[in-house]
């Protein structure tokens, strides 16, 4: 056990590395600089910007300062926020995401899961149809539609809640349920798909035919081999939304991370975007470990294969 | 099976109480505000710094504006130049020497009374080489300032500012600027504390933190006490400000809200006082549901569409004038932006300093068939597909769309529309690698010449890529006028050869667009969208505005 | 021998060829039949476009501008007069076009992909998804505004961008499935009768783990036609004026209180084709897996 979670760890670095040095040289073939702008100001000015950031040196010469860096922690400081280092902007931003984040998916998990199974015990009944009708609206409203609709009915025509920021905990709601719709349905769609396949089996049958409890078969046995896809969905899925979805934090202007990390791309702030990189490669080694870790439990089997 | 029903239900039931207990009508943060004197603003985008001698845009202006305060001030109804931290000034004969007299009772809000010497270090701040300042060019009307900026001198002393004591400044010009009063409005003419710079660095050095809220010093009717990235910049009243009698707000919030549409509804929600602009499709709604609630007012700027002059078939004259001709503007203004603007037919917006252009490049789709025809392409044949650039925008997108079905049924010419995100678009512009181009200028300062003077040859800003001698000629001239009425006469004429000669398709003037609630008051119509916030206060009689 | 269960993957000697068998019980479920009905029109309609349409698709009408129904407009105008249901019959043809394609694409790599790496197990499964995290770390919003920049626009440049995104959680879902598939009787079974790797996985394992890859795949299809959208937006793919459902969508959306129209109409085709999709995938399910027999589900 000890041995997989280092070797998991140590796999982790190279994967950052990569990710970073691929990103450094895309980020650069982008044209516009982060000091492009509208009224041109004088060559002079844009010369000394960069020189004062290290842009003028040899591609080659900002890569290895930029991996020592890197290798200190230390992800330098943001082209367009003059005043603020990547590592704050980054303490300042996740938690935010993350907040949103977990809600979002605690929603999705925790309906989607009752509506897979519920439907999956009764197929191609009411009971079935109706909760995956209601999972699909999740996946064809998209968050653009819904997030405003939210708003529109709950915000300004009962006047119940802000209709943007992040400041009580009432601004939460509306967020996370735009969030959490799209993975709810998945979720839900998912474990209904395999409760289906599982449910025939033998060993299910042969438990049935044994007298254990019909709970206990659709929660310990049932639901932990049909878990697999849905877990397999979840370790990417949780890393996206827990860095931050930038159509919502848009919608409810929300300081999160991903709404920054677009705007990083559209400004060309070039640490910022690396530091981003950097931190979210490290999320999903994380996460895709802590999937692995899920699958292992899930189906025992497993255990000796993922290593 | 029951203990999976029983769980879901609950799911439900937790989740309907928590609608509920949001239940109720709460009193929003504008009703809080009217009460407390809290003006919540709405300010499009998160702003890169708010030191004044770095940033470049309107966002970051908006702020500085409450925390800093230059020589003159601005009159709040008709942003004529007013004593500001100097109380008065004087003016030498031949207009080059300036002498301003700072008041006894300027202070920084840490009570460090507001001297000459701070103006001197400031100006030599932004003009220092190494700091790279965008706006430094502002200040290349002071004697030798160019120079120093571009390191040609070293010693500032040799610049056009004198210290001569602690209330007395001196700036001398390399020639008269009868618009130098108003220029000072501009932030990059504000001064900075400059112990406070010190304490963070050196002063030519980027990425200081003296403009950290705690750490920030300004002499303005302001101070900054909080700034949570992407969320929210608070500003409070400073007491130590010279006119703190005047000032009644207490406090302001600016909201960085990038998207118009949320900024809207945050309007509806109660959320803002002011917003920073109206999306195109909910105008007509207000105009006629809330007029009161809306504001369409003249802004100094003019959308325009940009032509490539060094590429074929751009270069011919005939070609530029019939494609700028086809436009039909009236429409462009009346269905398509909706906000109130004017069609424009000439560059400079009206009563710019009242300066109004005689020149026209008309609408005229018989003449530009002519044109088109005379050029060598009647009826649009054999004309080359060119693209159309503009920048990710649901507004350009409408306006491009509009344009190429015009020059479609005017004059068969069939074009094709590039979109492409901003940054990409600015390098495209500025290295010259479009045909056309939509484009947008708002002018720095009112006058004429803050919108003329880009197209002179070789102009940073003249991405038209245009030379016209007679036209750098008249400029020159406009310039060194000494006489206002035959200064005007030299724009006058310089902006006919700019309309004749067709560079660029002047296609509308803006409008700023604004709703405003009822409560704000000294809230003003201006040419540059500023409204100098020691004369704004909220009216907190009568009903707050209910969700429109 | 029918009397032998099939719930086993052994196949018990062809009777009847099983693609043959699968499309029977395809045809006899009624909503997976509806659903590819459907499809079957929506496709036909996109594809008659420039014969069915009324109007052209850029056609304008200022004077006019955002109108709602009406006997000349049938769906309404939008904001620039322009006939709704033009743009949405030539919108069509985009949508469903990028929708399937770079779903397929994504389908294809993702499923090999995933389905090699599954199997190998060990030192090779972890180097391949390893890469496949790398790939999740690289920030979409630069990587697109690169691909359109070096390689100028178009539709199979779309593709390439949105395929490039959508294999990698494919892969991954394909990965766990053959993981626990892999210790199946009958993979052994396979193994011990000496066939190749190569027809292990793509044979045997693979038609098995189909379940959640069909699933995922129908949900996969709309998701791509919204990313197409906001691809577009930022001007990788089509460009003004033409337009497809995603992007009617989302220009819908921006003035949804003023003119409803506008993204109801091109909102409820994309639920039609989403729920469309959806049952003919289950039966598409269904009628694939040997396993499932519809008449012994549940108690």
């Amino acid at each position: 056990m000890i041995r997989f979670v280092v070797n998991r760890l140590l796999q982790a670095v190279p994967v950052l590395l990569a990710a970073v040095t691929i990103a450094f040289f895309l980020v650069r073939l982008a044209p516009g600089g982060p000091f492009t702008q509208e009224k041109s100001f004088s060559e002079e000015s844009i010369r000394r910007l960069n020189d004062h950031y290290g842009l003028n040196d040899p591609v080659g010469v900002q890569y290895a300062r930029y991996i020592g860096n890197l290798l200190r922690g230390n992800l330098g400081p943001s082209f367009k926020y003059s005043n603020r280092t990547v590592n704050e902007i980054i303490s300042e931003t996740f938690p935010v995401s993350l907040e949103l984040g977990c809600l979002a998916l605690g929603f999705a998990t925790c309906i989607g899961l009752a509506a897979g199974i519920l439907a999956a015990l009764r197929p191609n009944t009411w009971r079935d149809y109706t909760p995956m009708a209601l999972a699909m609206t999740g996946i064809c409203v998209p968050s653009f539609v819904l997030g405003p609709l939210l708003v529109l009915v709950f915000a300004i025509q009962a006047g119940w809640f802000n209709a943007a920021g992040w400041d009580t905990a009432a601004d939460r709601l509306l967020p996370a349920i735009t969030l959490g719709s799209a993975y709810a349905a998945y979720i839900a769609r998912l474990t209904r798909g395999s409760m289906l396949e599982i449910l025939p089996a033998d060993f299910i049958r042969t438990s049935r035919a044994t007298g254990v409890l019909e709970r206990r078969i659709v929660t310990r046995y049932a639901l932990k081999n049909a878990l697999i896809p849905v877990v397999s969905f979840m370790g990417p899925a949780a890393a996206g939304i827990v860095t931050g979805s930038f159509v919502v934090e848009t919608i409810f202007n929300i300081p999160g991370m991903g709404k920054m990390f677009v705007q990083a791309a559209f400004n060309r702030d070039y640490s910022l975007i690396l530091g981003l990189v950097a931190f979210y490669s490290l999320l999903i080694v994380i996460f895709n470990f802590a999937v692995d870790i899920a699958l292992a439990w899930l189906d025992p089997r497993l255990r000796k294969v993922t290593s | 099976m029951r203990k999976i029903a029983v769980f879901s239900k609950s799911t439900l039931a937790l989740a309907l109480g928590l609608v509920c207990s949001a239940c109720g009508r709460r009193e929003t943060p504008v009703e809080a505000g009217n009460r407390l004197q809290v003006l919540h603003l709405g300010n499009s985008s998160e702003p890169q710094d708010l030191d004044p001698h770095i940033v470049t845009g309107v966002t970051e202006h908006n702020i500085i504006a409450a925390l800093l305060e230059g020589l003159v001030a601005e009159d709040p109804v008709s942003l004529k130049p007013v004593p500001g931290t100097a109380g008065s000034w004087d003016i030498s004969a031949d207009a080059r020497v300036y002498t301003f007299h700072l008041r006894e009772n300027a202070k920084w809000s840490n009570g460090d009374p507001v001297t000459a010497q701070d103006f001197r270090f400031s100006f030599q701040r932004i003009l220092s080489p190494r700091l790279g300042s965008p706006y430094a060019y502002m200040l290349f009307c002071l004697e030798s300032a160019e120079a120093y900026n571009k390191g040609q001198i070293a010693d500032f002393n040799e610049v056009g500012v004198r210290a001569e004591d602690d209330h007395k400044l001196v700036l001398t010009l390399n020639e008269p600027v009868p618009y130098f009063l108003s220029l000072l409005n501009h932030y990059s003419w504000f001064p900075v504390h400059s112990a406070t710079i010190l304490r963070f660095g050196a002063p030519d050095e980027l990425g200081s933190r003296w403009t950290a809220p705690g750490n920030f010093v300004g002499n303005g009717p302001f101070t900054l006490t909080e700034w949570i990235p992407g969320k929210k910049i608070s500003v409070v009243k400073n007491d130590k400000y010279w006119d703190a009698g005047t000032a009644r707000l207490s406090a302001i919030h600016f909201y960085p809200i990038g998207d118009h549409k949320i900024e809207e509804r945050a309007f509806r929600a109660g959320q803002l006082h002011v917003t920073g602009t109206v999306p195109i499709d909910r105008v007509d709604y207000y105009r006629q549901n809330r007029p009161d609630l809306l504001r369409l007012d003249p802004y100094l700027g003019c959308y325009y569409y940009l032509f490539n002059v060094r590429r074929e078939p751009l270069d011919k004259l005939e070609v530029r004038r019939a494609l700028a001709m086809a436009i039909n503007r009236e429409q462009i203004v009346k269905y398509v932006t909706k906000g109130g603007e004017e069609p424009a037919y000439h560059f400079t917006p009206p009563d710019t300093a009242g300066y109004t252009a005689r020149a026209r490049l008309p609408y005229d789709e018989e003449r530009a068939r002519e044109l088109l025809a005379a050029a060598g392409y009647p009826g649009g044949s054999g004309f080359p597909r060119l693209t159309l650039l503009y920048n990710t925008s649901d507004a350009h997108a409408r306006i491009a769309q509009a344009v190429q079905q015009m020059w479609e049924n005017a004059l068969g010419v069939e074009i094709e529309l590039l979109n492409m995100e901003w940054k990409v678009y600015l390098a495209s512009c500025q290295e010259g690698s479009y045909d056309i181009a939509r484009a947008g200028w708002i002018g720095d300062y009112v006058d004429p010449n803050s919108f003329l003077d880009m197209w002179v040859t070789g102009g940073g800003n003249n991405r038209a890529g245009w030379s016209d001698a007679g036209y750098d000629a008249l400029i020159t001239e406009a310039v060194a006028a000494s006489d206002p009425a035959k200064r005007l006469e030299s724009f006058q004429e310089a902006e006919k050869i700019l309309m004749r000669e067709a560079p660029i398709v002047p296609i509308y003037f803006y409008r700023s667009k604004s709703l405003i609630q009822p409560s704000v008051r000294g809230w003003h119509p201006t040419l540059l969208d500023h409204h100098p916030y020691k004369h704004v206060y909220l009216e907190s009689s009568g009903p707050p505005s209910a969700a429109p | 021998m029918t009397g032998l269960s099939s719930s086993e993957g052994i196949r018990t000697g062809p009777v009847r060829s099983p693609w043959r068998e699968a499309w029977r019980r395809l045809a006899g479920n009624p909503a997976a039949m509806t659903g590819l009905a459907v499809i079957a029109v929506l496709g036909v309609l996109s594809v008659l476009a420039p014969w069915l349409a009324p109007y052209g698709y850029e056609t304008q009408n200022l004077e006019l501008g955002a109108a709602p129904p009406s006997v000349a407009h049938w769906l309404g105008t939008d904001v620039l007069g322009r006939d709704l249901l033009t743009r949405m019959l030539y919108g069509g043809r985009i949508s469903l076009l990028v929708g399937v394609c770079a779903t397929a694409v994504s389908l294809v790599i993702g499923t090999a992909y995933g389905a090699m790496s599954g199997y190998a197990g060990g030192k090779t499964d972890a180097f391949m998804m390893r890469l496949v995290d790398i790939l999740y770390a690289i920030p979409f919003t630069v990587f697109v505004i690169v691909l359109m920049v070096a390689f100028g626009r178009n539709l199979l440049l779309l593709f390439a961008a949105i395929g490039a995104v959508e294999w990698l959680t494919m892969a991954r879902i394909v990965r766990g499935q053959v993981l626990a598939v892999k210790q199946e009787m009958f993979v052994q079974a396979a193994a011990i009768q000496g066939l190749s790797h190569a027809r292990i996985v793509f044979l045997h394992i693979v038609p098995n783990v189909l379940g959640p890859v069909i699933v995922y795949t129908t949900l996969t299809i709309p998701r791509v036609m919204l990313l197409e959208a906001f691809l577009s937006f930022l001007g990788l793919g089509v460009q003004a004026p033409m337009s497809s459902w995603g992007l009617l969508i989302r220009d819908g959306a921006e003035v949804m209180e003023s003119f409803p129209w506008l993204m109801v109409f091109p909102g409820v085709v994309l639920a039609a084709t989403l729920f469309a999709l959806n049952f003919l995938g289950d039966g598409l399910r269904d009628a694939l897996d040997p396993r499932f027999d519809r008449k012994r589900s549940g108690p």
